[in-house]
């Protein structure tokens, strides 16, 4: 068997499509949140509450009301969604005129409060909620076991991605909601009700962090606690991937997925830091981040 | 005038009171409940754990007494340096006699240095290390519930004595895991057995898959997960995802508490096999206890460490109330001196060494066709009885143990 700094080939194949997996989480969320610092300029700190609240609720609909797996995928983002639409509504929308720093401050708030509830009604251990039946087993692929639903999550996540990325880069609807957000009063002109599309683009960007909680479900326990170290990675995410772009929030979230996997086998202890590693090195050398431009 | 009239009044009843508590410090007893109460670690003790030191003070019957318990309780997040000072503050400041629980290995070791300096009292629960009655023993703390030699030796003989000789590790990357494996490799090496490999693990990690796969690739019999809490729900729960049991390699949690099945759910946990020192439905005095402890905190079941807080708070009133004070360095001579008594843990004793002996248990998980419902979770294997259970006295290094 061949070897590459000591370790099998095949065992690096495993860990390298292990790393796409975990990439593909990190791409949902930072694309949620590049949607909604590009064309909101919010800060969105409730993401990782929310991606908690996604998983919670497809825990909720499967155990009071016995709604499966994949209609939670279509009910929580929208359940979420809605939530984010009233936070919008009556908190965020006051702050659009300051500066980002206040609405970074009342979403963190409000992710430390819906997190304390959580917690304080669920405890820190979190609950079970099994894969669906039809996505349990895996498929050996010589090098490794791959689960069928671990396989399901990066094409799921895939597509979820490049469709957001098609609609907002190369659709009409997309290059409104981006004049919106370089020229609001011109927008309006024309007859476009601008607040409202913002208020929708929040909502959407949160029902992606939805959408990758119940994805999350299956795979971690649901736990109120699940949301907050990941949020602190994503963010590293968007500002690697350039703060707003989101070709390169999807780019920067798989790939690091994979520099992270890759640590694992070399030097597990840094897996927790090497993102931040990552993210001071391409501060210092590109600090609008490696899509970003300068504005 | 008034006024000067009811400071007077105040001033001799507090004179009074002194005199009635001549040795008992500022006539309080302050207990200090010190844990995770918000991260990984807080199903496990947490605010449960407060729950069970202020039972434990009702039944000792302390205010029937005469004597004034206060309870309080911080959030260490598992960081020595919040947790050392969190202690400084509650020793210096506040007035606090005795430090309860503090699960993080690394954090009650912190915590136990501390508590030397200040003589005072440390009772520990809730951490795992065996460092704590071994090189890093004090004279000033009591290592109540569990630890990492019990773990090892129970599990782990239990484990390779059905043949599976080669062992893997995922390891917490703290003192804690490296205590555990530690202590788990030797009994693994002494019973004739390999270990391949360990892969150490941040702290409060997400995603195992990584981990396992390394672990799968080592072709070791049994994976010994070297690690607690969320930590081991989430390799317990990604290792079924990965088909790690069906692909013919054991898991063997070293550390498991009964929070933790109830999060992973029976289907995933059944078979497992671990060592508990407390289990709620053992006899009637553990589920008497339970049925008082579970409406109190949410309908959940005690813990072992939640049980062994209970415990030791009681054993350290009966101990202020024999030597009529509360300094740590008394107290802490007096808890050794005294046999211990209490319907959970039964008889036991404190050793010289800080290392409070119990028996402890080799419990199964139920199949859920076995169980009759939410919390009927083990089937008790083997009990180990108490001198077997815990390391020998004379095998620790610690210093406290003269030398024969």
């Amino acid at each position: 068997m061949t070897e590459i700094f000591g370790i099998p080939t095949q065992a690096l194949f495993g860990q390298l499509l292990i790393g796409l997996i975990n990439g593909s989480f990190y791409a949902l969320l930072s694309l949620g949140l590049a949607v909604i610092f590009g064309l909101l300029n919010i800060i969105n700190f409730t993401h990782g509450a929310q991606y908690m609240m996604g998983a919670f609720v497809a825990w909720f609909l499967l155990n009071k009301t016995g709604i499966g797996y994949w209609w939670a995928l279509v009910i929580a983002p929208i359940a979420v969604g809605i939530f984010g639409v009233i936070i919008e509504r009556t908190m965020l929308k006051q702050l659009y005129k300051l500066d980002h720093l206040y609405g970074l401050l009342l979403t963190f708030g409000l992710a430390l409060i819906i997190q304390g509830l959580f917690r304080n009604e669920y405890g820190s251990s979190g609950l079970p909620y099994s894969i669906p039946s039809q996505l349990t087993g895996g498929q050996n692929l010589g090098f490794m076991f791959l689960p069928n639903y671990r396989a399901w999550v990066i094409v799921f996540s895939l597509a979820v991605c490049l469709s957001t990325w098609f609609v907002i880069e190369k659709t009409k609807l997309g290059s409104y909601l981006r004049a919106a957000t370089e020229n609001p009063e011109l927008v309006r002109a024309f007859g476009i009700n601008v607040p409202r599309m913002i208020t929708l683009t929040y909502g959407f960007g949160v029902g992606l962090a939805a959408l990758a909680g119940v994805m999350a479900a299956p795979i971690y326990s649901v736990n109120p606690l699940m949301g907050e170290n990941l949020i602190i990675v994503v963010f590293a995410v968007v500002v690697i991937g350039g703060m707003g772009s989101i070709m390169g929030s999807i780019v920067t979230g798989f790939g690091l997925g994979i520099i992270e996997g890759l640590t694992k086998v070399f030097y597990p202890e840094a897996s927790a830091t090497v993102i931040f590693i990552v993210m001071a090195i391409v501060l210092a050398i590109r600090p609008a981040g490696l899509f970003g431009t300068q504005k | 005038m008034v006024f000067r009239k009811l400071a007077l009044a105040a001033s001799v009843a507090m004179a009074m009171a002194t005199a009635a508590h001549a040795q008992i410090s500022d006539g309080v007893i302050k207990i200090g409940v010190m844990n995770d109460q918000s991260s990984l670690y807080a199903d496990i003790s947490g605010p449960g754990g407060v729950v069970a030191a202020k039972m434990a003070v009702e039944d000792f019957g302390a205010a029937k007494k005469g004597m004034k318990v206060e309870i309080i309780s911080a959030d260490h997040q598992n960081k020595p340096e919040v947790g050392s000072s969190i202690a400084r503050q509650w020793y210096d400041v506040d007035k606090v006699d005795v430090i309860l629980d503090v699960p993080t290995s690394s954090v009650a070791l912190a915590v136990n240095q501390v508590t030397r300096e200040k003589h005072k009292l440390f009772l520990v629960s809730g951490a795992a290390t065996s460092d704590l009655t071994g090189k890093a023993c004090s004279p000033n703390t009591i290592h109540w519930t569990y630890d990492t030699w019990m773990l090892a030796h129970g599990t782990g003989s239990a484990i390779v004595g059905t043949g599976k000789k080669t062992w893997f590790f995922l390891t917490a990357d703290y003192a804690f895991g490296h205590a555990l494996e530690r202590d788990t490799s030797e009994v693994v090496k002494a019973a004739g057995g390999t270990v391949l490999g360990a892969v150490r693990h941040p702290l409060n990690a997400q995603d195992f898959s990584s981990f396992l796969l390394q672990a799968q690739t080592s072709k070791a019999q049994v994976i010994g997960l070297a690690n607690a809490g969320g930590d081991t729900i989430n390799s317990i729960k990604q290792a079924s995802e990965f088909g790690i049991v069906k692909g013919g390699q054991s898991l063997a949690g070293m550390l498991v508490f009964i929070s933790d099945i109830h999060a992973l759910g029976l289907p995933t946990a059944q078979g497992l096999i671990f060592t508990e020192t407390f289990y709620w439905d053992r006899n009637d005095a553990s589920r008497a206890f339970a049925k008082r402890f579970a409406p109190q905190y949410k309908g959940n079941m005690p813990t072992m460490v939640q049980a062994g807080i209970y415990s030791s708070v009681l054993h350290y009133l009966k101990a202020v109330e024999a030597t009529k004070t509360d300094d740590g360095d008394k107290v802490a001579a007096k808890m050794k001196e005294m046999p211990t008594d209490d319907p959970l843990f039964g008889k036991g004793r404190v050793r010289a060494d800080g290392r409070k002996i119990h028996d402890a248990y080799l419990v199964e998980v139920k199949k859920p066709s076995e169980s009759k419902g939410p919390w009927d979770y083990y089937k008790v294997l083997a009990t180990i009885p108490a001198e077997k259970a815990f390391r020998p006295e004379s095998e620790g290094g610690c210093e406290l143990v003269a030398k024969k």
